[in-house]
């Protein structure tokens, strides 16, 4: 198995690969949208070294999940913080953990429910196998291969540890 | 499928526990009674979520997308059917509303049979309100497995969503702690199936003193037993309250001479801004509504600062979304109590 970086190291590699990214696109305001909770809290650390004009926006899923019928509801729903209009927003997701990608699906459901995007660029701080659907990262802080028992899980908020059980 | 040739099933004493499915899971919302303070406070926490989203600029979930809800209403009623049909609309249900009373049962359909036809439409879920104490029940006891059944009021028995926004008002004013408050219930207790669903729900949540005001002629025989003290004279009832729930004097539902007149029962107990000041100071005031002022309540305490009326009816919304929510997010059971498939 492969080491895994801290996720400090990892956040600086994200910075300076998505402020390249920003710039090569010219993207000068960007919406910069976080998936409770890991990857609320990857956001807030990305917003801050990033200086973005924005505020921070959150989602919470749950309500987009697709195994509503299998497992039902979750109690606790944090809300979502989404502006009231994200159209021709260039969005920025970011999650802790890209593994089966149906979170990701969810989502993007979500923010187009609330209008059009300019685009949307997906960060993750780490993205692993076990790929369902056809969903990629942008940039990612590092690549794992883990076995299918296997569960990768960031821990926080005041400080991030991954943590794999 | 209902067995056409089967008797239809009645129900007894200990089928509160029909509300849930084996695995404990909520599948019918019938009635407070038979649920724990668990449930109860799930029930509370899932119709949070549901608050923030009632917040939102886009105010709809696709929870229940693909879903038909049918509101069967024998009984007439605007303000619950459409926060009904408000609620399964944010959460992308598609929505059926039957106003009996104009349908074929007035040209005598039995019951069971309007239940079999709409079943076979492949409604999902029965909204129910019926001038019968039971019916929501029976109707659950009756329809295919795959089926959800929420009581909408049923004759006086229990108006349990009601009960469930009202516990949500006073958790979101009182905060969590339900044991440190005095709750008093004021008006017409005898025909209220309202005031049953919230001294069941208060029990169940512990709360730590429930009380009820009225006339005796409006109190029913035994009403200690269900937990509860007894106060004929408002002044001394509500003293120190933390919450006061003002009834409706539901004229529809009284037969013989209970009460003088509106105007005596005002005058005895009629919520004025002089008697709040007998509560505590920062007393809730709450009514299920519709409000009729100058018969239970004056009209500057429904309108001031210490009323909630209007967020109960907010609230309403969330806590159906979450109701409806619960009992269709399971895996659909194919055994059923009472009906063999």
């Amino acid at each position: 198995m492969d080491a895994i970086a801290t996720p400090d190291l990892l956040l600086q590699k994200l910075a300076t690969d998505l402020g390249k990214l920003l710039s090569e696109r010219s993207i000068k305001q960007p919406l910069m949208v976080g998936i409770h909770t890991g990857g609320a809290w990857i956001a807030a650390a990305l917003h801050r070294m990033l200086e973005l004009q924005q505020p921070l926006s959150t989602l919470d899923i749950s309500f987009y999940r697709d195994d509503f019928s299998r497992i039902g509801m979750h109690p606790r729903v944090k809300p979502s913080k989404l502006p009231p209009h994200v159209e021709d927003q260039h969005i920025i997701l970011v999650d802790d953990v890209l593994q089966s990608g149906r979170t990701i699906r969810a989502a993007m459901n979500e923010i187009f429910d609330y209008g059009r995007p300019a685009s949307i660029t997906l960060v993750c701080l780490v993205e692993r196998n076990g790929r369902e659907l056809p969903i990629q990262a942008d940039i990612i802080g590092q690549h794992l291969d883990l076995r299918p028992e296997q569960h990768i899980k960031l821990t926080g908020p005041e400080t991030l540890a991954l943590v794999i059980t | 499928m209902v067995n056409k040739s089967a008797k239809p099933a009645i129900i007894g004493r200990d089928d509160w526990n029909i509300q849930l499915d084996h695995h404990g899971r909520l599948k019918h919302f019938l009635t407070i009674e038979g649920l724990g303070s668990e449930m109860l406070t799930k029930i509370l926490d899932t119709a949070e979520s549901f608050a923030s989203v009632n917040d939102q600029h886009v105010k709809k979930v696709p929870l229940l997308r693909g879903k038909t809800i049918v509101n069967l209403f024998f009984e007439a009623s605007t303000r619950t059917r459409t926060t009904f049909e408000l609620a399964a609309k944010r959460l992308s249900a598609d929505v059926l509303n039957i106003n009996i009373s104009t349908s074929a049962t007035s040209k005598g359909e039995s019951l069971l049979d309007t239940l079999q036809n709409l079943q076979a439409m492949q409604c999902d879920m029965f909204v129910v309100r019926h001038s019968d104490s039971g019916a929501a029940h029976y109707i659950a006891a009756n329809v295919a497995p795959r089926i959800s059944v929420i009581n909408a009021g049923d004759g006086s028995h229990a108006h349990p969503t009601q009960a469930m926004l009202d516990m949500f008002t006073i958790r979101r004013n009182k905060g969590p702690d339900f044991g440190r408050l005095r709750v008093a219930i004021v008006g017409d207790i005898m025909h209220s199936r309202v005031a049953r669903s919230q001294i069941h729900a208060l029990n169940t949540l512990n709360t730590g003193d429930v009380r009820v005001i009225a006339p005796k002629s409006l109190i029913p025989a035994g009403i200690e037993q269900m937990g509860v003290t007894v106060f004929n004279d408002l002044e001394t009832g509500i003293h120190d309250a933390d919450v006061i729930i003002m009834l409706r004097l539901q004229k529809e539902r009284m037969q013989g001479a209970l009460l003088p007149s509106e105007q005596e029962f005002y005058s005895t107990y009629g919520l004025t801004k002089q008697l709040l000041q007998l509560a505590r100071d920062d007393v809730i005031v709450m009514h299920p509504g519709p409000i009729n002022r100058g018969v239970e309540i004056e009209s500057s305490v429904a309108d001031g600062e210490h009323s909630v009326i209007l967020d109960q009816v907010t609230y309403g919304i969330a806590v159906r979304m979450a109701i409806m929510t619960m009992v269709l997010g399971r895996e659909p059971e194919t055994e059923h109590y009472g009906n063999k498939r």
